[in-house]
């Protein structure tokens, strides 16, 4: 089918639901309204609402009675509205939702995919463009992953749902409806864990995910460079190895990210590209996110998110090196 | 127009006074006297291995640890009251309640030598660990709860807060989202008085701590918390009338000694406070009970001590057997170890984790 990442995730929840009678979808509105952004539109028509549940407005209680609901034997699949308000669980998540395997030395453990949207390009208010993915990457413990198109969106979520762990699994809503893609209709995993090959090439390498692929895809078609293009997918636990394969291959490397630039998964890649592949790097690695300040109010979100024209400079600059 | 549109009210139970006396129309049937000593010799248990764990902590033999010293009819009543099937979810200071439900006494000690591996063999009594960030845990209770719900166990669920807990966020949310979910689930306040240094008139100015649950929609009771027979009954009756939704308990205590042994309360709590509350202690009411009763005496009051002594003494003596595996640490932190962090653990248990010292010689 064709899909675009909405009706695909949409269409790997219903599988999920169809395929595990223990999961449940609770959150904000996602119920007969199917969400914010319809992403689980027509899933409380077909299940009821004992398998997905409307909640109150209590990002933690969604979260913590969730954890509570894995704990029991149940598989929630909690929708956190949007990522910038899922700070308010953010005790759950990284006290607990992680804790709970090595607290209890795998005793009692917390398989539940948490879906929430980040990052911005959709002129919205605050915190509803956010790009929080290295904050919970840090806490260990959490399995973070961003898809960028419609298949891996499926693919990983339903991977996501089939492992015994927390996931988070960060949606990006500028991708939500940017673009359909052809889709399997059945069950079919894209693993965790494990970077995608978007592109293949010589000269150099870009090691990106989320929204930005997309524009890193557009760049390096329009200066019709051979270019590795990599997309993470998995933030955490990283792919090490695809990365390091890729920069030792061409020995360039420009890192983008659409979170801002410090202290971001830019620089974790970009220290272990350091200590692992530097002598057979032949120009400093670059990194492209956005600036180090809090995402501003949708007339200047232009400004601030990485765009093709960035990610070009970057490229004219390794280039010439 | 103007008219009335909710009333609310808390009721406050006693059965056993601190004289022992007991308001029989109150107590509950199965609460004979054979059921009454085995409370007392839980709660004593509870206290003695209180009083080794201090002393272990004072040797440097265990890491940080709260007593329960004066809470124990709070702890040891609610367990009680649980069905064989039924779950527990406690902050960090609920021993009695992990004793009474059958954890191994040495594996709690392990636990406060500061090994998580103490705490496995909760899972076999559906105990959660401690938890320690206040209040956070309420929710998992509640999750824990529906959960039995949607898979029609029949099991219900009891968790402790304490009464500083009651003023984070979590501690409503979670009263809320039972109430929606109709959460099979006893959310039991601790009040001991204290949170740290502060006060129970820090936290609130509401008069109970009970009435909290009248905002959430759900029953709320107060409870003589050093009153073992009134705690069993106020928890009893909330899980019979669990599968109707949650119940908020706040028992009446009080913290006898330190919030933990990082804290000295002589700082800021008068003596004179906790004279107050030592005729009310929990276990020595049901000891007057039992004397009166004619249960109870000297000789086997000192033999009850010398096999508690020699029951934690011999627990003491495993745990301190238990060999560690800094290993563990990084084993079992996803179902399936990442690449990254294999990669760490290598290089940390090839070089012994760094514990050899290294001159440069």
């Amino acid at each position: 089918m064709m899909a675009n990442m909405v009706t695909a995730i949409n269409n790997a929840l219903d599988l999920i639901l169809q395929e595990d009678d223990k999961a449940i979808i609770l959150g904000e509105d996602v119920g007969k309204d199917g969400g914010v952004f319809r992403v689980t539109d027509g899933l409380f028509d077909k299940y009821g609402d004992r398998r997905v549940m409307d909640t109150p407005l209590s990002e933690s209680g969604i979260i913590g009675t969730s954890i509570g609901m894995a704990l029991g034997g149940m598989h929630p699949i909690p929708e956190v509205q949007f990522a910038g308000f899922m700070y308010l669980a953010f005790d759950q998540l990284v006290n607990h939702a992680n804790r709970y395997r090595s607290r209890t030395r795998g005793t009692w453990n917390v398989p539940m995919v948490v879906r929430t949207p980040i990052s911005g390009g959709v002129r919205t208010l605050e915190h509803h463009s956010e790009s929080p993915e290295a904050l919970y990457s840090h806490a260990g413990g959490l399995t973070v992953v961003i898809p960028s198109n419609p298949y891996d969106a499926k693919g990983l979520l339903i991977a996501a749902s089939h492992m015994n762990d927390t996931v988070l699994f960060l949606e990006p809503t500028k991708l939500y409806r940017l673009f359909k893609q052809d889709v399997p209709e059945g069950i079919y995993e894209v693993p965790i864990g494990k970077a995608g090959i978007v592109s293949e090439g010589e000269d150099l390498s870009i090691i990106t995910y989320g929204t930005m692929v997309p524009v890193v895809k557009n760049a390096v078609s329009k200066r019709k460079v051979s270019a590795d293009i990599i997309d993470v997918r998995t933030i955490n636990p990283i792919d090490e190895k695809t990365i390091l394969d890729s920069a030792k291959k061409t020995g360039k490397v420009i890192i983008v990210h659409e979170a801002p630039l410090s202290f971001g998964v830019g620089a974790e890649i970009s220290a272990r590209i350091a200590e692992k592949a530097m002598f057979e790097l032949d120009s400093p690695i670059i990194r492209v996110g956005s600036p180090s300040l809090p995402y501003p109010f949708p007339q200047y979100e232009d400004y601030y998110v990485p765009n093709e024209g960035k990610v070009i400079a970057a490229i004219d600059k390794i280039l010439s090196e | 127009m103007e008219k009335r549109v909710f009333d609310g009210s808390i009721n406050y139970i006693q059965i056993m006074d601190e004289n022992g006396n007991v308001d029989e129309n109150l107590r509950p049937k199965e609460l004979t006297d054979g059921i009454i000593l085995q409370m007392y010799k839980y709660m004593s248990l509870t206290r003695a291995l209180d009083a080794k764990m201090l002393s272990l902590q004072r040797q440097g033999r265990a890491a940080t640890y709260g007593p329960s010293l004066g809470e124990e009819a709070a702890q040891v009543g609610s367990a009680m009251a649980m069905g064989p099937k039924d779950f527990f979810v406690p902050n960090f200071r609920q021993h009695g309640t992990y004793i009474t439900r059958g954890m191994p006494l040495d594996a709690l000690i392990l636990y406060w030598k500061g090994y998580e591996e103490g705490i496995m063999p909760a899972r076999k009594i559906n105990a959660i660990p401690y938890i320690v960030p206040v209040s956070t845990q309420l929710l998992h209770a509640v999750g824990l709860a529906y959960s039995q719900l949607y898979q029609n166990t029949g099991a219900s669920v009891i968790t402790f807060v304490g009464d500083g807990g009651t003023s984070e966020g979590n501690f409503y949310e979670s009263m809320n989202f039972a109430g929606i979910l109709k959460a099979p689930v006893a959310i039991i306040i601790e009040n001991n008085q204290w949170a740290i240094s502060e006060p129970r008139s820090r936290q609130t100015v509401a008069p109970t701590l009970a009435q909290k649950a009248i905002a959430a929609g759900i029953p709320g009771v107060q409870v003589d918390g050093n009153d073992v027979l009134a705690v069993y009954k106020v928890v009893r009756d909330a899980l019979t009338n669990a599968k109707n939704g949650p119940t908020l308990i706040e028992c009446i205590t009080y913290r006898m000694s330190m919030h933990t042994t990082a804290d000295d309360p002589t700082k800021y709590r008068p003596d004179a406070d906790v004279e107050k509350w030592k005729p009310r202690d929990p276990i020595l009411r049901v000891g007057n009970y039992l004397r009166k009763k004619a249960l109870w005496d000297d000789s086997k009051q000192s033999a009850m001590e010398e096999e508690h002594r020699q029951t934690i003494d011999a627990a003491v003596e495993k745990a301190e057997q238990f060999k560690k595996d800094p290993k563990s640490m990084f084993e079992n932190i996803y179902a399936t170890m990442p690449a990254m962090l294999k990669e760490e653990e290598d290089a940390a248990v090839s070089a012994q984790f760094w514990m050899q010292k290294n001159d440069g010689e």
